[in-house]
């Protein structure tokens, strides 16, 4: 969280300074949006660690995390290494949309988890549905811009404000008012009832 | 493939902010509510998603407190999805008529803790005031 308040001052800065269509502010955008997914994805991890805390397999979830992130660097390396003179760009850019994706199908996998195993820390429960969120719209937008062309641009970034909007206040929210020792029963929160 | 992706993380996003919305009107539902609100908001014994709208403009005229400000628009987001659902999908598969009418009713009994929290809030910033 801090360093997106730190990221966000950054880009504000360039934003005021250089403009919205400028090269530097887009360089700042996507170079820190990968960096920040790249966050993310290690809280998802932390809440893995948190929802299988009891069966003492923190060594084996912090391998596969490990793995799959270079997986995945290795993967979007591949699909840029051959199209492309400007790599490093490229490479930041495809890395961010392929986390979020990741992202979103690991979360999913959390959340059946927390209703197979009947998880009922609320604070819990928020911060992965939130995190459900944030990584399905933005996974949504990316694969939206690959499917229409570029110039179509309202659409994306009303999901991406909605998004970025959303996981700040959402955990705010959980940290603040939520205590964490606050129960309840995940099942009534499915959408398909178990 | 990318239009694969859209499709599957457009659906997560549905499921997953639905599931979100139903996890904060959840920890609002063991709250009480109090007579006071019962007779503001007009609610006898349960509410009913038609109060929603009341109830939310009631919300608003009461000083805001920014804790629920992201909630209140969260499940305002939700109310307006499941009236689109109503008068849409809820047409073709009758089943989900009563799933909907039955969250617009938790979303109101949701939007009436909050009055009761913002009318407590605005409460006890008056007797502060009176203190000092």
């Amino acid at each position: 969280m801090l360093f997106s308040v730190l990221v966000s001052g950054l880009r504000y800065y360039m934003f005021t300074n250089f403009g919205w269509t400028s090269s530097q502010y887009k360089y700042c955008y996507y170079y820190s949006d990968a960096v920040l997914t790249i966050f993310l994805y290690l809280a998802l991890i932390t809440l893995y660690l948190q929802v299988f805390d009891e069966m003492k397999v923190e060594k084996y979830v912090r391998m596969a995390a490990l793995l799959l992130l270079a997986g995945t660097a290795l993967f979007s390396y591949g699909v840029v290494q051959q199209s492309s003179h400007r790599m490093v760009t490229n490479f930041v850019y495809e890395l961010s949309q392929n986390l979020y994706f990741v992202g979103l199908v690991l979360t999913y996998i959390l959340w059946g988890a927390i209703l197979k195993l009947r998880e009922t820390r609320i604070q819990l429960i928020q911060f992965v549905l939130s995190l459900g969120v944030y990584f399905s719209a933005f996974a949504a937008t990316f694969a939206f811009k690959n499917v229409v062309s570029h110039n179509v641009v309202w659409f994306p970034y009303i999901l991406q404000v909605l998004g970025g909007c959303l996981l700040p206040m959402a955990w705010a929210y959980a940290f603040l008012r939520l205590s964490p020792d606050a129960r309840m029963v995940p099942a009534r929160l499915a959408v398909v009832p178990r | 493939m990318a239009a694969l992706i859209f499709v599957v993380s457009a659906i997560a996003l549905l499921q997953f902010f639905i599931s979100y919305c139903r996890s904060l009107i959840a920890a609002s539902m063991k709250q009480p509510l109090s007579e006071e609100v019962r007779d503001v908001a007009g609610i006898p014994a349960t509410a009913s998603g038609d109060d929603f709208v009341r109830v939310i403009q009631l919300v608003h005229l009461c000083p805001d407190r920014p804790e629920d400000r992201g909630d209140l628009r969260a499940v305002g987001a939700y109310f307006r999805l499941l009236n689109i659902i109503r008068s849409t999908v809820a047409r073709v598969i009758p089943s989900l008529v009563t799933w909907t009418e039955l969250e617009r009713n938790q979303c109101a009994y949701f939007a009436a803790v909050a009055l009761d929290r913002r009318i407590a809030f605005s409460r006890d910033m008056l007797a502060q005031q009176m203190d000092s």
